[in-house]
């Protein structure tokens, strides 16, 4: 973007007139501008957020239990793929790898119904764990795929979600094999088992809700903006003066750690790990979820999660039983061909035509302008 | 009677009637059966076979059970655990079926067992899975399989491989659960009996490329023992008679299934005389199964020559859930508690011999030994050597000394 | 790199195979020689799905996740072929016709209207696989199909020194798989297209501004990529059959191929899919339980250490 762009999206005076030099930040006549962390809160916002919070009261247990929890853990581990995609422009298909490593070293250390192995240690102390060992795994695949790009990056991580699945297929001493761990439960506290419907939903709401918070926090800090400049031009960072190296690793820590977070609660949403858990399949469909909601922003994570999720359940009783992943792959085909980037793009750009004839900001034009590519 | 108290009396009995017609029908809503079975992937084909036996069920009955009309609503996985029990979550929680039937692959049958025991007003019965672990280990009180299990299905094999004179053995199977339990049904006698398995290749799940096991076959065994299903026994025997490979073979219960002898493609008379166990016999001659035949080509003309494994076993446990429907009249009633107890006490009339439920509501049925022939139109069948009645879970041994099967359990070297 | 590094990893890769080959042919002489035919015959197939795959990948930079569905089409349409008329020849023409059609079709109507968008097309590419795989399961049914060899390469080649017996058919996928390899070769090194294609790897804007109808150059890449996969398909329907699922497996096998190999390189591929069939055999006649994992581990070493494969180019 141009110096005058950059400058009306912070807010900034442009320079006098005869100054030919680059930005400052503002001269002695102008006002300094009001920096802000967070986007304003607005309507919408709240009204979000209160259909989430009151959700389980009017849906039935199936949609808060099977559609509205599912989606939210879903969204959390398609968070992390949107966080260190569309901020980090590395586009991994191994979240969903580091996701099912948390979930079996839940059942692996914490209580779990199989013929391997598994420690029976106190639930938070299994949860702690695995978050810790799934950051360990997601940094040690960064560093391998770190100095790989673009399409090069989607194919290293495909190979090692592969070489997972079929270390976990084959495994019987710690993954026990095909069968998987079984039986892998949230515990219970304060008189509530956290796996009913309407206390795991509420779980999962946090986690989501603070997950999401997070990654939009993070990218106002001088972390997520190097990270965003090094999607853009990793070379001129570099020449800036940062570790692009170390930024980009540590973004694959930070996503590892959402990615886990996401997979310990789609474990004990499902009850169980398995190989198919993390096999091909589902490798790709995080990726599906991600590219459906939209890069641009958190939000599409969660969009993209719950019209899978819908799909999933409710394509079957629309169409022939057999043909509904004809279906799901047809609405996916349909929402990649007409948009630049999923559900969030539509979006985009239906407000973008109405912003137009109502005569938009220049922020809401810069802001485009900062996110899309 | 004058005219007047003629009509009188025809509008009571018409009233009369229509109170009981109309509290008839009110009475008796439908019962709405879930039915689960693999409809994609590899499976598939044995997931539509599973659906027609289990519809045939329904047909026999035409639709009603106990005066109540039968509403199936099917669903769908692949083969995976977790979208089973989000599919029988589905059809539970939110299309509100009474009794679900399914799942049809072993991994998921555990996956729902142990679903089923979140939903204890809800009868669950099983489709075609084979697990040893869904009724052995942790049993669920609600979960019913009126089918045997993989182990079950082998029996009596280990000793009619001895009597073909193979005194020693080569196994070739996939690295998971069901084969282990095959395995398991066959080695268990077989090594009691003195015979001896040097080798025991398991190829990972997936692999089509089985030339180096072939490779790795001895020229001192008598016989393969191949547990492999679907594509992968096709793939194996044509390439084993590629590579000039000529040793008879013992198969599994799915190798020698009728969508295996039905693939399209010549190689499949090098099947002719390989020797099985199943829970199921195409030739056996008994008046009951060549009705089922019948039956079975009548309503689905589409379907295989004759039902596959799949469609037998799907035949077994819907039919099972519809004799108990009718054992109670419809009551299902007070959590299902009466229902369930008539399930396990009943003696299940099947095609095949009859069925009893044991102390974990695992079935204890039939086993036939068979062996493949080329009737006159070519196509291949299985025809019945021996039938084996009241195979238990166990296969003989004691219950505290039964292990579950695995990669090295039994062994006899 | 250096001559001494060149060296040392030489060494460090060399050593542990030439003790391994050593201990194996001293074991069982048999196993080992059948298990180097079986991975090499196992890389022609490979290589000849790789190739089309590459290709496409190099000029277009459009990473055909659908390669997979595209075999199997051409698997499938193949074995209706010779069902049909009972020539192999005919049904290998008619496997590679039918996907180079679809792949045309995919490139004109799809991926001409996306220029430069390498994740979209790749995304484009994961729906049509999802949708053309469940097509032909409708259309064909979940049943195994597998497809007979010609007669004169049917049965096993007898009296062999040392192994004593090959399938036919597998020992005659080497001479094709060169065949093809070679006719590939000549195709991009001597004539006009194949130089055209070339120089749209190395740079394509230079070959736009050189006044050459780029999109048709496209169109005949991706038919022709298509067209190897249908072809691959046909040969594939014989020694592995032909079942839903195979596309996924073949879309993996490309993938470690040409990534090993270097995208956009043939004479890579071919190396690739030598080091893949290799490594798949010989895992599963000798360690069989983590032979996959295996496989998987050396490409993302192979990656590691060199991120755009052994002969690969700059994206």
């Amino acid at each position: 973007m141009s110096a005058a762009d950059w400058r009306r999206a912070m807010n900034l005076q442009p320079p006098r007139a005869g100054a030919a030099g680059g930005p400052r930040s503002g001269g002695a006549s102008a006002p300094r501008p009001r920096r802000q962390l967070t986007n304003p809160v607005r309507v919408r916002h709240v009204l979000v957020l209160a259909f989430l919070i009151a959700y389980p009261w009017f849906a039935t247990p199936f949609f808060t239990f099977q559609i509205g929890a599912q989606s939210l853990a879903l969204g959390l581990i398609a968070l992390s793929l949107t966080f260190l995609a569309g901020a980090g422009g590395m586009i991994s298909l191994a979240q969903m790898t580091v996701a099912g490593l948390a979930g079996y070293m839940v059942a692996i250390f914490g209580t779990a119904a199989t013929n391997g192995v598994t420690l029976g240690w106190p639930w938070w102390l299994a949860v702690l764990i695995a978050i810790a060992i799934a950051v360990l795994a997601a940094t040690f695949i960064g560093w391998l795929s770190v100095r790989t790009e673009g399409i090069y990056t989607i194919m290293i991580t495909l190979a090692i979600g592969v070489a997972f699945y079929y270390l976990t297929l084959q495994n019987y001493e710690v993954f026990n094999g095909f069968q998987g761990e079984q039986k892998v439960f949230p515990p219970t506290l304060a008189g509530l088992y956290w796996r009913d419907p309407v206390p795991f939903y509420y779980l999962t709401l946090a986690c989501a809700l603070a997950g999401y918070l997070f990654v939009l926090y993070l990218l106002r800090t001088p972390f997520g903006i190097a990270l965003q400049g090094i999607r853009d031009n990793a070379r001129r960072m570099r020449a800036l003066g940062f570790n692009v190296t170390a930024h980009r690793v540590a973004a694959y820590a930070v996503a590892g750690a959402i990615a886990a977070v996401g997979g310990v609660l789609f474990t004990w949403y499902n009850g169980l790990v398995t190989p198919g858990s993390v096999g091909t399949g589902w490798l790709i469909n995080i990726l599906v979820i991600a590219v459906l909601g939209g890069m641009r922003h958190p939000i599409g994570a969660f969009l993209g999660a719950i019209v899978f999720v819908l799909l999933q359940n409710f394509a079957i009783d629309v169409f022939d039983r057999e043909r509904f992943n004809l279906v799901i792959g047809l609405v996916f085909l349909v929402i990649v061909l007409f948009s630049r980037d999923g559900l969030l793009g539509w979006w985009a750009a239906l407000s973008a035509r109405m912003s137009t004839q109502r005569g938009g900001s220049p922020w809401t034009a810069a802001r485009k302008r900062l996110y899309a590519r | 009677m004058d005219s007047r108290k003629k009509t009188v009396v025809r509008a009571l009995v018409a009233a009369v009637l229509a109170v009981v017609s109309g509290a008839a029908i009110a009475q008796a809503p439908p019962v709405k059966i879930g039915l689960l079975a693999t409809l994609e992937g590899p499976f598939a084909a044995g997931g539509q076979d599973g659906m027609r036996g289990a519809e045939l069920a329904v047909k026999q009955r035409n639709g009603v059970v106990a005066g109540r009309k039968i509403e199936i609503l099917k669903a769908s996985s692949d083969a995976k655990p977790d979208v089973a029990v989000n599919a029988t979550r589905k059809l539970v929680e939110q299309d509100k079926v009474d009794i679900m039937v399914g799942p049809l692959s072993g991994s998921e049958g555990i996956a729902v067992k142990e679903y089923s025991k979140t939903q204890p007003n809800i009868t669950f019965i099983n489709g075609s899975s084979g697990a040893q672990g869904a009724t052995l280990q942790s049993p669920s009180p609600n979960f019913f399989r009126f089918n045997t299990d993989g182990g079950q299905w082998m029996v009596g094999v280990g000793k009619a491989a001895l009597e073909k004179g193979y005194k020693r053995v080569m196994v070739i199977a996939e690295d998971y659960a069901f084969p282990y339990s095959q395995v398991q049904g066959f080695m268990t006698e077989y090594c009691k009996l003195g015979g001896k398995v040097p080798v025991k290749a398991w190829v990972p799940l997936g692999g089509k490329d089985y030339s180096s096991v072939i490779a790795r076959i001895p020229k001192d065994v008598d016989a393969l023992v191949v547990v492999l299903g679907g594509a992968d026994a096709v793939n194996f025997l044509n390439q084993y008679e590629q590579a000039g490979g000529d040793k008879p073979m013992v198969g599994g219960s799915i190798t020698v299934s009728q969508d295996i002898l039905n693939y399209k493609g010549k190689r499949r008379d090098s099947l002719v005389g390989t020797i099985a166990g199943a829970p199921i016999a195409d030739a056996y001659d008994a008046p009951e199964w060549k009705a089922f035949v019948a039956d079975y080509k009548k309503n689905f003309p589409d379907g295989y020559p004759s039902p596959s494994l799949f469609a037998l076993v799907y035949y077994l446990n819907m039919k099972a859930t519809l004799d108990g429907l009718e054992a109670v009249k419809g009551d299902l009633s007070d959590g299902q508690k009466k229902y369930r107890d008539a399930l396990s006490k009943m003696v299940l009339k099947s095609p095949v011999g009859d069925v009893k439920l044991d102390a974990n509501r695992q079935a204890i049925g039939t086993t036939f030994i068979t062996e493949v022939v080329k009737d006159s139109q070519g196509n291949l069948y299985n025809r019945v050597l021996k039938k084996i009645d009241n195979v238990n879970q166990t296969l003989g041994i004691p219950p505290a000394e039964f292990k579950i099967g695995s990669r090295d359990e039994p062994n006899c070297p | 790199m250096t001559r001494p590094a060149r060296v040392v990893w030489t060494l460090l890769i060399g050593v542990p195979i030439l003790a391994f080959a050593a201990w194996a042919l001293q074991d069982n002489a048999r196993l080992f020689v059948i298990t180097l035919l079986n991975g090499l015959t196992l890389a022609s197939l490979y290589f000849i799905v790789a190739s089309g795959f590459t290709l496409v990948f190099g000029l277009m930079r459009n990473v055909n996740l659908a390669h997979g569905s595209l075999y199997l089409l051409g698997g499938y349409l193949g074995f209706f072929t010779a069902q049909f008329t009972g020539s192999w020849l005919l049904a290998l023409a008619a496997g590679f016709a039918a996907a180079a059609v679809v792949g045309l079709a995919m490139q004109v109507s799809i991926f001409r209207f996306m220029p430069g968008q390498d994740l979209r097309q790749t995304m484009v590419t994961i729906g049509l696989s999802i949708v053309i795989a469940d097509l032909l399961m409708w259309i064909i049914g979940a049943q195994v199909h597998q497809m007979s060899p010609p007669a004169v390469l049917d049965g096993p080649l007898r009296g062999l020194p040392v192994i004593r017996a090959y399938s036919t058919y597998r020992l005659s996928l080497l001479p094709i798989g060169i065949v093809i390899g070679v006719a590939l070769w000549l195709f991009l090194n001597r004539t006009r297209v194949g130089m055209m294609i070339r120089a749209g790897v190395d740079d394509r804007a230079m070959l736009a501004a050189a006044g050459i109808n780029v999109n048709l150059i496209f169109a005949t890449t991706f038919a022709i990529g298509a067209g190897l996969a249908g072809l691959g398909g046909v040969i594939g329907a014989v020694e592995l059959s032909m079942v839903p699922g195979e596309d996924t497996r073949l879309l993996l096998a490309s993938l470690v191929v040409v990534i090993v190999g270097g995208m956009g390189s043939v004479v890579g591929a071919a190396l690739g899919a030598a080091i893949l069939g290799l490594a798949e055999t010989y895992g599963l006649a000798y360690a069989p339980t983590y032979s996959v994992v295996f496989t998987f581990v050396i490409l993302v070493l192979v990656l590691a250490f060199r991120p755009r494969g052994i002969l690969g180019r700059p994206a």
